[in-house]
Parts: structure tokens; sequence; C-alpha cells
């Protein structure tokens, strides 16, 4: 090796010690520290803390559903309809939170619909997303028709509102679980491309993409490994907000009967058949559920500000 | 056509379209590149100098194919490329590289200094995945960056490191000919001549052809075999470096030599101050375009655009000063 | 010359998570009337915060004034009250930055603009404000002024926005201009211009300037005076041609050595090593030890002090006064 190259190696051994700032690990795969302020931030805020875990205990109460609740949720008990909660006097042992009109645990109810109402939350922003980053890529990088085209489109989407879009839908194709997850999905992709889109454009200029350009990569490597992965930390913070959005939107549809079948347990339903009673005194059948969905979407809200305001891009102060 | 040059551009232009300011009638156009001819040899390193809206980048872009020509011939070793499809253009690419200016914003900064290095082998089949780490480290050594470090990401290097990232980037493909992009404009001081020289002995090493675009006059003088001053989209002088600095024929390359501060405070020398400002290029002046601002004008060069002529062996101009014939 | 300007041992530092960075440590300097003062220095080295703290520019938190003082004019103005600074602002010490593009309002004629700090400090009414604008742009060089005042910013080229920077700087006769990069965003034909009218205003009012910048080419153009700066210290102060002929600091020398000159053959040319350390991660004794040429075992053991080899002509450097001169 010449002289030349040996003092250029000297070169980086000197002085030079960059800052190498801890890697975060998250899941397997290593964040670069932006992400790292992000997990200072969190175990620094008791909110957040708290909000997380309850959050997961929620989720793990809605996976291990069967064994968690007390009663089967559909069950109707006929003689013990409209049974007040436990710590009324005339309240009976396994239905804790009381029983609705014909008789269904409410406690049971709001476990399960827990469960359907993060299926529903997850998979229908799962699904939106996938389309909305997939569209909005092609818009921002193609550019021309295609951007138009589907910017028109979500033009068109985002001026729909979503009860005649699931009222359509249900006349059409009849109600049902996994129908109502691809409604509130068809719902939910506009934001998703339109975001992905901002963001394609104000990082297709920069050089890192011509470099891609110049070193003859196809137009999917450049689409994949330049343009998404640079904006995933927009669709991040979009899918926290929306996945509460998605939830008590799936709540209302089950609650206006636009929803979830009457034999599929959902907050909404149970809301709704509560809501008959409510001003007859059997408060506990509308009020309880509409807490627990109260806080499942507190809680998605507050982690969800939290990763937003972390994730923000922070400009470095020029000392 | 080429004579075993490298690099052969002729009558190169490039235009870009505005966004509708009427109704009716034409698109403004900014005439970016709008006439450039000049050859490059093998192992020279041609400077190219000149201020903001010259055309100097989109130049070297499009010479590069990352902006299609609006008009003219460009030939590399002997070969037609203006028009390539893209299966072609892909084997172009591994000939023919770029370093760019920003080093804060020219690394992919979700991928590891391996993956910017060394992800171009793998699509250009140059080396299967096994192999693809020692070259990265082989290259990463001779630009200076430890090969430990293969696995950092970009943010964790500092502006100079990561130009050297870039130039290492450039390099892994072995082309013929590298546009060097402004490659020291954003660097401190210090770091300047470390990256100037590092250049300078990779030209050596690998035996590579330089263009280097870049404002600073004293950079490209020292780097460059000859030189090539842009106004306006048009390249104005095209001579050696030695006689650009002493006989400058053109009357912009004089006003720019005299711009340029120098480092002895006891040499005052007479500056050639310039009126107004660099006019953009979406109008240009008619005629020669630089007469608005030119201390030599004459009636002439309001009206008529000059030829590109060689004024004296090796030394090229576009200035009715020295006109050859042109027609009235 | 009568003194204007006296700084001593200014000292600022900003609080971040990775730790305190050292922004300025320990400077001083000073300004006599009609002078120009070059700072030149790398990212980092402090030269931008010290001229924007003479103004109290600095946001407080995350910075801190740790210590020093800035004499001016009789009183100290690290230590004047808001009130108190606003006075001194665009009025007896003004600035002008780096970027004409983004420095001045877009929403406002320059008219306006500049007028706002002659309403402010003279007193004077709109109407007459416009006039004594339209007689700054004259002074800076535009041309047809009555027709430029009423202009909008984008209407403008950087260079005629940084003519107007100046005429907004020097609109109520300032003792003190500080200058900011005020030419490293221009083309070189343009920062040609630009100093020349600057050296021309200097004279017409006997104004000083502080100027900063990383160009020696600058510098030796227009300084009278030179602060080198490092890792925010003062590593070398002198007059101009003492630091371009005989450079005492190793920096100083390597810097000069590795810019090229236009005109002088160099052959290779002599790199500093290394780079800059990150202000919190600073090297044992002096700050340039591992980069420098001259190194010694002392060098890691002891902080150089600032010490006069010659009258004027200040170093940062055990091994300069170990050789004397």
């Amino acid at each position: 090796m010449s002289i030349h190259s040996a003092s250029a190696n000297t070169a980086s051994h000197l002085a030079e010690a960059p800052y190498s700032p801890p890697r975060a690990r998250f899941w397997g795969f290593e964040y670069i520290p932006a992400e790292r302020q992000l997990l200072h931030s969190f175990l620094s805020n008791w909110l957040v803390l708290g909000a997380l875990a309850m959050l997961i205990l929620l989720v793990f109460i809605a996976v291990f559903a069967h064994w968690v609740a007390p009663v089967d949720p559909l069950e109707q008990t006929l003689k013990a309809r409209l049974t007040p909660p436990i710590w009324n006097e005339r309240g009976i042992s396994p239905y804790y939170l009381g029983t609705d009109r014909l008789g269904r645990d409410v406690l049971s109810n709001i476990i399960y619909g827990l469960r359907i109402s993060l299926l529903v939350g997850f998979f229908a922003v799962g699904i939106s997303m996938i389309i909305g980053l997939t569209l909005g890529l092609t818009a921002g990088y193609k550019r021309g028709f295609w951007e138009t085209f589907i910017m028109r489109a979500v033009d068109v989407q985002l001026s729909l509102p979503l009860i005649m879009v699931a009222l359509c839908f249900m006349v059409i194709f009849g109600q049902g679980l996994w129908k109502m997850i691809i409604v509130l999905a068809i719902a939910g992709w506009a934001e998703y491309a339109r975001t992905v889109r901002g963001t394609v454009l104000s990082i297709r200029e920069k050089e890192y993409v011509e470099s891609a350009h110049a070193l003859g990569f196809g137009p999917w490597t450049i689409m994949v490994k330049y343009l998404l992965i640079n904006s995933i930390t927009p669709v991040l913070v979009l899918s926290a907000v929306q996945v509460p959005r998605v939830i008590i939107l799936e709540a209302t549809l089950s609650f206006l009967g636009l929803g979830v079948p009457v034999t599929t347990p959902s907050i909404g339903l149970a809301i709704a058949r509560g809501y008959q009673v409510l001003f007859s005194g059997s408060w506990w059948a509308s009020i309880f559920p509409g807490l627990a969905l109260m806080l499942l979407v507190a809680c998605i809200n507050i982690v969800a500000d939290w990763l937003r305001d972390a994730l923000e891009p922070r400009s470095r102060e020029q000392v | 056509m080429s004579n075993g040059s490298l690099l052969s551009v002729q009558g190169l232009k490039k235009h870009f379209l505005l966004e509708r300011t009427r109704l009716f009638g034409p698109r403004e156009r900014v005439y970016a590149v709008d006439g450039v001819s000049f050859e490059l040899q093998r192992g020279e390193t041609l400077g190219l100098v000149g201020e903001s809206g010259c055309g100097k980048s989109t130049l070297g872009r499009t010479i590069l194919h990352l902006i299609e020509p609006t008009a003219g011939k460009i030939f590399f070793e002997g070969r037609d490329i203006t028009d390539l499809k893209p299966g072609e253009l892909k084997t172009l690419r591994a000939r023919m590289q770029i370093i760019f200016q920003d080093p804060y914003s020219s690394l992919n900064p979700r991928l590891t200094v391996e993956h910017i290095v060394g992800d171009a082998l793998k699509t250009h089949g140059l080396a299967g995945g096994g192999e693809v780490p020692n070259r990265v480290a082989a290259m990463l050594d001779k630009v200076g960056i430890h090969r430990e470090k293969m696995r950092c990401f970009p943010h964790e290097f500092s502006g100079g490191q990561r130009q050297r990232i870039g130039i290492a980037r450039a390099l892994i493909l072995q082309p013929k000919l590298i546009i060097c992009d402004e490659p020291v404009s954003a660097l401190d001081v210090s770091i300047q001549a470390q990256v100037i020289n590092l250049l300078a002995d990779l030209k050596k090493e690998f035996q590579l052809s330089y263009i280097l675009i870049a404002h600073d006059l004293s950079v490209v003088n020292h780097v460059s075999d000859r030189i090539a001053v842009m106004y306006l989209g048009k390249v104005i002088e095209l001579t050696t470096k030695k006689k650009l600095l002493t006989q400058p024929l053109h009357p912009y390359t004089q006003a720019l030599m005299s711009a340029v501060p120098v480092l002895d405070p006891d040499k005052k020398k007479k500056r050639i101050i310039l009126k107004g400002d660099v006019p953009s290029p979406v109008n240009p002046p008619s005629g020669c375009r630089f007469h608005p601002r030119c201390f030599k004008a004459m009636e002439v060069c309001s009206r008529v655009e000059p030829l590109w002529a060689e004024v004296e062996p090796e030394h090229f101009a576009m200035c009715h000063l020295y006109g050859a014939c042109q027609p009235h | 010359m009568d003194r204007l300007l006296t700084v001593r041992d200014l000292k600022i530092y900003f609080h971040i998570l990775a730790g305190t960075v050292r922004a300025v440590d320990g400077v001083d300097f000073h300004i006599d009337q009609g002078e120009t003062v070059g700072v030149v220095g790398e990212s980092g080295c402090g030269k931008s915060v010290t001229a924007m703290a003479l103004l109290q520019l600095i946001p407080m938190p995350p910075g801190e004034l740790v210590g020093g003082t800035a004499e001016f004019e009789g009183m100290d103005l690290l230590r004047f009250g808001s009130d108190q600074i606003r006075k001194v602002r665009g009025n007896r010490i003004s600035m002008i930055f780096q970027e004409p593009m983004t420095s001045l309002n877009p929403v406002f004629t320059i008219g306006n603009q500049i007028g706002e700090a002659i309403e402010l400090h003279q007193g004077l009414n709109p109407r007459q404000a416009e006039e004594k604008a339209v007689e700054m742009l004259d002074l800076v060089g535009i041309p047809d002024p009555r027709r430029r005042v009423k202009e909008y910013p984008h209407q403008l080229s950087g260079g005629m926005r940084q003519r107007v920077m100046i005429g907004m700087a020097l609109s109520c006769n300032p003792a003190l201009l500080i200058a900011d990069e005020p030419t490293t965003a221009l083309d070189v034909t343009v920062q040609a211009q630009i100093l020349e009218l600057m050296l021309d205003l200097q004279k017409k009012i006997n104004m000083s300037i502080l100027m900063i910048t990383h160009n020696l080419g600058v510098i030796a153009e227009v300084a009278n005076r030179v602060i080198v700066m490092y890792c925010g210290k003062i590593v070398e102060s002198a007059d101009v041609h003492s630091i371009f002929h005989q450079p005492m600091h190793p920096y100083t020398r390597q810097l000069l050595a590795s810019v090229p000159h236009l005109g002088v053959d160099q052959g290779r040319l002599q790199e500093i090593p290394g780079a800059v350390p990150n202000l919190y991660n600073l090297p044992p004794g002096c700050d340039f030890h591992p980069r420098c040429a001259e190194a010694a075992e002392s060098c890691q053991r002891r902080r150089p002090e600032l010490n006069a080899m010659k009258p004027g002509h200040w170093v940062a450097c055990h091994r300069a006064a170990g050789r004397g001169a």
C-alpha cells in the first residue's frame, strides 16, 4: 500500500472519536439513535409507562379472553336479566359488572368485545397501511399521470362519508367481521397515501436517492430501500393515530347496527343494547362498555402522542 | 467522433420546462446547458468552474445520464451514449460515477456503510454475497475509513468521513470517469486538503479521469489539468490551467480571476468589479450572454453570439474580441 | 486609536443531553475605532457564538454565560437588561448574517424593513424613514433606489439582498458592525462587490467591523488584525501581515499550508490529519495536540495560555513559547 493510503489511515485514527451512541435493540433490529432518545424519553415519562402497561394488560385480557371472562358472552340467562354490578346488594356472583336486558354478562361482553376492537383496529389499519403505502409510493415516485390519478382517488375517498360507505357495502356484501375490517381499511388508506406521497416528494430529490440512480439500481430497489425506508417515521406516527380512530369507528358502526353482526360481541353493540335501558335506571349495561372503550382509546392515544413527539426530526443545534 | 478521448461532448443542451405561467403560448424554458462541446482524455482532470446558475452541475449530471439531454451528443469510450435504453444504461453506470457535494445528504441514513458501498457490487453482479464485505473493507481501507466501522450508520461519521464513504461508493465499481460535484465545498477547511489529496492519490492508483465541478477557483486550479469556465449554460473558455492563470482571454474569466481573494494581505490586486448580478438562465441576454456585464463589450456583442473558436493552440474562447469569422 | 470594545475572559457553555459544550472558553480580544478585526476558524470554534453573545442573542437555556465582560462605551454589554440591549442592537452595534435569502422578512417591502430600525431608534415618522431608506439603498450601491424601496425581497438577487442587509445594519450609523460569514453564500464575483462595499462604507462613516469567516482569503482582503479560534479558544491573535507571513501557532501554520493558493504551485497539499474534536469530548491539555505536527509531551498535560510573543502578537502554544519567536 502506498504511503498515501497509510497517511489516510492514520488520519482516521487520530483525534476523531465520533460520538457513538449506544445502540438500542428493539425487537431484534437496531434502531438508529433518533430512536434512542425515544427510549430515554419513554422511560422517564410515567404517564406513558402507565398507559403502555395498561395497554399490554388489555391486550393480554383480550387474547386470553376465553380464560379470563367469567361467562360465555352470548349466553342469555333470562332469569338474571338486568342484574346490577356485584357491589350492589342485588348483584349475583359471576356477573361482576351486571347483565343486560337479555341476561348477557356485561364484563364478558367487554372482554370479548375488546378482542374484536383490537382485531379490527390492527387489521384494518394494517391493510389500509399496505394499500396506502403502495399507492403513495407509486404516486410520489412515478409522478405524472399516476400521481394525478391516485391523488384524485384520494380526494374522492376522503370526501365520502364513512357511514354511507359502510351502508353501501353492507347492502351489497352483507355483514361480517371481515367485511367490517375491509370497510374500515377502505376508509383509511387515503390518509396513508397522501402522507407517504408528501414524504416521498421531499426525499426523492436528495442526493442519496440520486446516488442510487447513478449506481444503476432498478426502480423497485430505489422505491423500497431508499424511499420507503426513509418514509417510515410519518407512517408510524399516522398508524398510532389511526388505530384508536378505527376502534371508535368500529364501535360507532356497530352501535348503529352497521358493523359486526349481532352474534359477535362488540363494545359498540354492548353500548347500543345498554342504551335502550339506560334511562330506566340500569346504567351499568351501557356505561361500563363505554368506560372500557374510553380506557383503551386513551391508552393508545397517550402512547401515540409520545411516539409522535419523540420521532419528530430534531434540528441539531449548531454550536 | 472520438479520437482516443475518453469522453467527447458535442453541442450538448439541456433545457428545463417551467410550470405554465401563461394560459396560452409556449412554456418558459430554463436554458441550463445551452450548447457545450469539449473532449476529455484518459487520465485527465477537467475543472469546470462557474457561478450559480451557470449550469455546471446540470452538465455533469447530463453527461452521466442522470438527466436526459435535450439535444447534442455524448460519446464515451468511443460509443455514442446519447440515447440509451435502460438495460444498456446499467452497464454504463459501472463506467461513470459521481461524487456529491453534501456529505450530510448523500448517504442513505438508514443503511449501514457496508450496504451503502457494497450494494452496487451485487446489482452489477461483480461479487457474490460472501465476497461483498471483503471488497467493501478493501475499498474503505483505500479511502481511510476503519474497516470495523462497516456496520455503522452515516450519522456516526463526521463530514469528512462521510465524503470518503461517498468516494468509496463511487469507486467500488471501478469506473473510468468520475464527476466530482463540489466535493469539498461543504467541508471544513482543514479537511478539504485531506479529501483533495485523497482524490489525487486515487486518480493515480486507479488511472481515473475526473470532471471536477466547483465554484472555488483555487481548488479547481490546484487539482485540474485543464479548466473550462462556464457562464449561463455555455463554456466560454477552455484551456490548460497555466494558460488560464497567466493569459485569461475572456473578460469574464479575467473578472473571475481578479475576484478570487489572494491569501496575501500585501498583494492588493486591481479588482475588476462586474456590474450587476448574474442574470437568470430563463431569459438569457441576446447576442453574447455576458455583454450586459462586460467591461470590454462592443457594439456587435449585443447582436451576435460569438463562436467557439481555438484562439491559440489548446486555448478555446467564445468572445468577439478574438472572433474568427462570424456571420453578421 | 480609541478603544471601542474590550472583551475579557468570555465563557459561554451550552448544556445539552450529551454533556456540557464549552462553546466559548475564555476569550479575550478588543476592537479599536475604525479597524477591522477578522475572526477566523472552522465549524465549532465558537466564532459565531462569541459574536452573538455580544448582542445577547444566545438563548440562555441551554446556553449559559459562565463568565466574562464585554465593555462597550463604558458599560458591560453582557449584563444589560433586555431594554438596554435592545437600544444597542441595530443602533450602536449592528449585525449581518450569512444567508441573505432568509434574513429578510418576505412579506414586507425592503423600504419597510430598513425603515423599521430608523423609526425605532431615531424616532422618525414613516415617511421620513422611507426617505432615509432610499438614501441607504443609494449608499449601498443599489441602482434605481426609489423603485427598489417598494419592492419585496424575492424580487432581488442574493447580492442585492446582502446589500439591503448592510443598508439596514448601517441605517443608524453604528459604531460596530458584526458580519457573520457575510459572503459565504455568495458567488465569488458578488463577494468581491460586497467586500469592496463594506470597506468603502467603513471609510465613509469610520465604523469598526468584526468580520467572522472561515475563508482565509476574505480575511487577507479586509482585516487589519486577525484572531484565530479553535474549539472555543483563541489560539493566535496578531495583525494580518504577521498572521500570514509569520504565523506562530501550528494550527495557523498548518491551516495556511493546507489551503490551495491560486497561482502558487503547491504540489501535494499539507493536510491536517484527523478532524475537529467534539466540543464535549475534548482531548486533554491542548485541544489541537492530537493533530499537531509539532506536538510534544507537555502538550497533553497542560492547556496552553495566551502569551505575547511579540508586541501585539499573541499565541497559545507551549511549543511557540519554547521557540521564542
